[in-house]
C-alpha cells in the first residue's frame, strides 16, 4: 500500500485527500484495524501549543538616512534589549530576553510580566514597537543615534526562528523541599504539592513520528498561525533515550528548529508569556503533518496518551543539581486525570501545555489541507536518528587558571 | 437591617496568638464563617471570613476589629478572565485554593467559576499569558 508524498499532493490538490488530527486516528484505528486506516487515511495532523524558550525572531529594519550601524551597537525594542552583532540593521531578539530595569529575581519572586516574547507578540499583532538604538559611527554609516516606532509591515524581513521547539515528551515536574518554589515548569508547591507536566502527549508532533521517519528538514509545518518549516534538529536534540516497545521515547528525546515567515503569524498562536519567579518566554503553536506513507507510520501516529511516559522528576534538587534521580513514571492518561500517586501521595496535576489550543491546531491543519492551500513537502535531508548515537552532553567544566 | 459581608482580615505577627474573631460572636451577636486562614512565614495572619448579623452589630465590630490593631480589606474587588489572553493550559488548576478553575475532561477547555473564587489573587501572577485580572 505504500504511498508517496507526490500521491498525497496529487490527492490534495484534487480534493479528495483524506486528513484526520492524531486524536481522531485513534478510534479510526480501533475501529478499521492498521491495514484498513492506513489505505484509507492520506495524512494525520498533530499540535502543540506551549511555552517555548528557545525562541526568537530576526529583522531587518531597513536604512536611516543618514545610515546607522546598528551592528556592534545597543538596540531596545519597547526596553527589551535585541542581539546586535549582525550586520548594520539586522537584529535578533529572543523571547527570553529582559528589560535592563527589570528587578528580576531581585524581589522574589520577580513576576517577569514583559520580555521578547511579549514584544514579538505586539509586533505581529501589528502594534507599533519603540526602537532606541546607539551606535559607534563610522565614515559610512556616520549616525550614533536612532528612536523611532517601527511596525512590522514596514519591515525588510521578519523571521521566526526558534532554535528549539515541539520537544519530544518533558519531565514532570514536582518538589520535595518544604518550601514552594519558582520554576519554567510554574509554581510547585512544597512537600509534593503538585505536578507540572507540558506535552500534548498523542497529539504532540514527534511523539506521532517517534523515530523521525516523515519529519525531516524542509518539512512545511503550521507555525504560529502561519506556514513554515523545519529547519534543522532542535538544539538538545538527543534520539538515543530510553523508549517504550512502541518506540515512544520515555524522557525528553528530540527537538526541533522551526523558521517561519512572522509577517503571516496571528499573536494568537505566538503569546508573550511570564513565569513567576523564573523568567519572560513565548507560548508558541505547531503543527506538523504526517504522510501515511506505510501501516508502519500509521501504527505509530495511533499512539494513545496511555502509550506515553514521563519521568516525574524533584524540581527543588535533582533537576538544579543535575542529579539523574527519577521519582517515577506516569503516563500521560494519568497525568489527564488531573492527579497521580508520587511515594504513596495524591498529587494533582497541571499542564503548561494546551491541549484543547494543541487540537485546534491540529484541526487547523487539517482544513488547510482538506481545502488544498497546504501541500506536503519531502524533507531534504533527514534529523538524526536512534543510529546517528547523538546524545545530549552535559557541560565539561576546566577551570580556567593563570 | 441583616448584613452579610465577605472581608479580608490582616493580622500582625503580635496578634496571631490572641483570641479575636471568637469575641465577634461573645460581644457583637455576630456569626462568621471562615473561608479561609493561614500564618505566612513572616506570622501575619490571613482571614478571609463572611460575617453576617444586624447593620449596627457589624459596624461595631469593624470598629472593634480595628482599634486591636487588624488591617480589614473588603472582598469586593473580583478576579475576572481575560478570555482573549486565556489559552486554556490549566497551569491555575492546582494553583487555586477553592477550585475555582475546573477543566472539561473531553474538550481539555479550563472553566473558570467565579462564584467559587474567594479573590485571594493566586492566580494572577501564576497565569503564564496573564489572563486572569484584578479589578476593584
Amino acid at each position: 500500500m505504500a504511498k508517496t508524498i507526490g500521491e498525497i499532493n496529487n490527492r490534495i490538490q484534487q480534493g479528495k485527500a483524506v486528513v484526520v488530527t492524531a486524536e481522531e486516528i485513534i478510534d479510526i484505528v480501533k475501529q478499521k484495524g492498521i491495514n484498513k486506516a492506513a489505505q484509507e487515511v492520506d495524512v494525520v495532523t498533530t499540535g502543540t501549543f506551549s511555552p517555548m524558550c528557545s525562541s526568537g525572531a530576526y529583522f531587518n529594519i531597513g536604512h536611516s538616512k543618514p545610515r546607522i550601524k546598528l551592528g556592534g551597537g545597543r538596540v531596545y525594542l519597547n526596553d527589551v534589549p535585541a542581539y546586535t552583532g549582525l550586520a548594520a540593521v539586522d537584529l535578533f531578539l529572543g523571547a527570553n530576553a529582559l528589560p535592563d530595569d527589570d528587578p528580576r529575581n531581585r524581589i522574589y519572586p520577580g513576576e517577569f510580566n514583559y520580555g521578547g516574547g511579549h514584544v514579538i507578540e505586539e509586533l505581529v499583532a501589528g502594534k507599533d514597537v519603540r526602537l532606541v538604538a546607539t551606535a559607534y559611527g563610522t565614515d559610512c554609516y556616520p549616525r550614533k543615534k536612532l528612536e523611532t516606532w517601527i511596525n512590522i509591515k514596514d519591515l525588510n524581513e521578519a523571521v521566526l526562528f526558534n532554535p528549539r521547539n515541539a520537544y519530544q515528551n518533558y519531565n514532570v515536574a514536582v518538589n520535595l523541599s518544604n518550601r514552594a518554589i519558582y520554576t519554567y515548569m510554574g509554581m510547585l508547591k512544597p512537600n509534593l504539592g503538585n505536578a507540572n507536566y507540558c506535552s500534548a502527549g498523542q497529539l504532540s508532533p514527534l511523539m506521532n513520528d517517534p523515530y523521525y521517519k516523515t519529519i525531516g528538514i524542509g518539512t512545511k509545518i503550521f507555525l504560529g498561525g502561519g506556514v513554515g518549516f523545519v529547519a534543522w534538529q532542535g538544539t538538545q536534540h538527543n534520539p538515543t533515550v530510553p523508549r517504550t516497545e512502541k518506540g515512544v521515547p520515555r524522557e525528553g528525546a528530540g527537538t526541533l528548529a522551526v523558521i517561519g515567515d512572522l509577517k503571516q503569524m496571528s499573536p494568537k498562536w505566538l503569546v508573550g508569556t511570564s513565569m513567576l519567579g523564573y523568567g519572560c518566554t513565548i507560548t508558541i503553536g505547531i503543527g506538523i503533518p504526517i504522510p501515511i506513507l506505510s501501516e508502519e507510520i500509521l501504527n505509530y501516529t495511533a499512539v494513545t496518551d496511555g502509550d506515553i511516559f514521563a519521568p516525574v522528576v524533584d524540581f527543588s534538587e535533582a533537576y538544579p543539581q543535575r542529579k539523574s534521580d527519577v521519582l517515577g513514571e506516569v503516563s500521560y492518561a494519568q497525568l489527564k486525570t488531573g492527579k497521580i500517586t508520587i511515594r504513596g501521595k495524591e498529587v494533582p496535576t497541571a499542564s503548561l501545555s494546551s491541549y484543547s489550543r494543541a487540537a485546534e491546531i491540529a484541526n487547523t491543519l487539517k482544513e488547510w489541507i482538506i481545502r488544498g492551500t497546504f501541500e506536503l513537502t519531502e524533507p531534504v535531508a533527514p534529523l538524526p536518528g536512534v543510529e546517528s548515537g547523538m546524545t545530549l552532553k552535559p557541560l565539561k567544566e576546566r577551570p580556567i587558571t593563570g | 437591617m441583616a448584613v452579610s459581608k465577605r472581608i479580608v482580615l490582616h493580622f500582625p505577627p503580635r496578634l496571631v496568638d490572641r483570641p479575636i474573631v471568637s469575641r465577634l460572636v461573645k460581644d457583637f451577636n455576630l456569626d462568621f464563617n471562615i473561608l479561609k486562614a493561614s500564618i505566612t512565614p513572616d506570622e501575619e495572619g490571613l482571614l478571609v471570613l463572611e460575617l453576617s448579623g444586624e447593620q449596627t452589630d457589624y459596624d461595631k465590630g469593624i470598629k472593634y476589629l480595628t482599634k486591636t490593631g487588624v488591617r480589614i480589606q473588603s472582598l469586593s474587588q473580583d478576579v475576572i478572565r481575560n478570555e482573549e489572553r486565556c489559552t486554556h493550559c490549566g497551569v491555575c488548576i492546582t494553583i487555586c485554593p477553592t477550585g475555582a478553575f475546573e477543566i472539561e475532561p473531553l474538550s481539555r477547555r479550563v472553566n473558570f467559576y467565579n462564584e467559587k473564587c474567594l479573590a485571594c489573587g493566586l492566580c494572577i501572577k501564576a497565569c503564564p499569558p496573564r489572563a486572569m485580572e484584578l479589578h476593584f
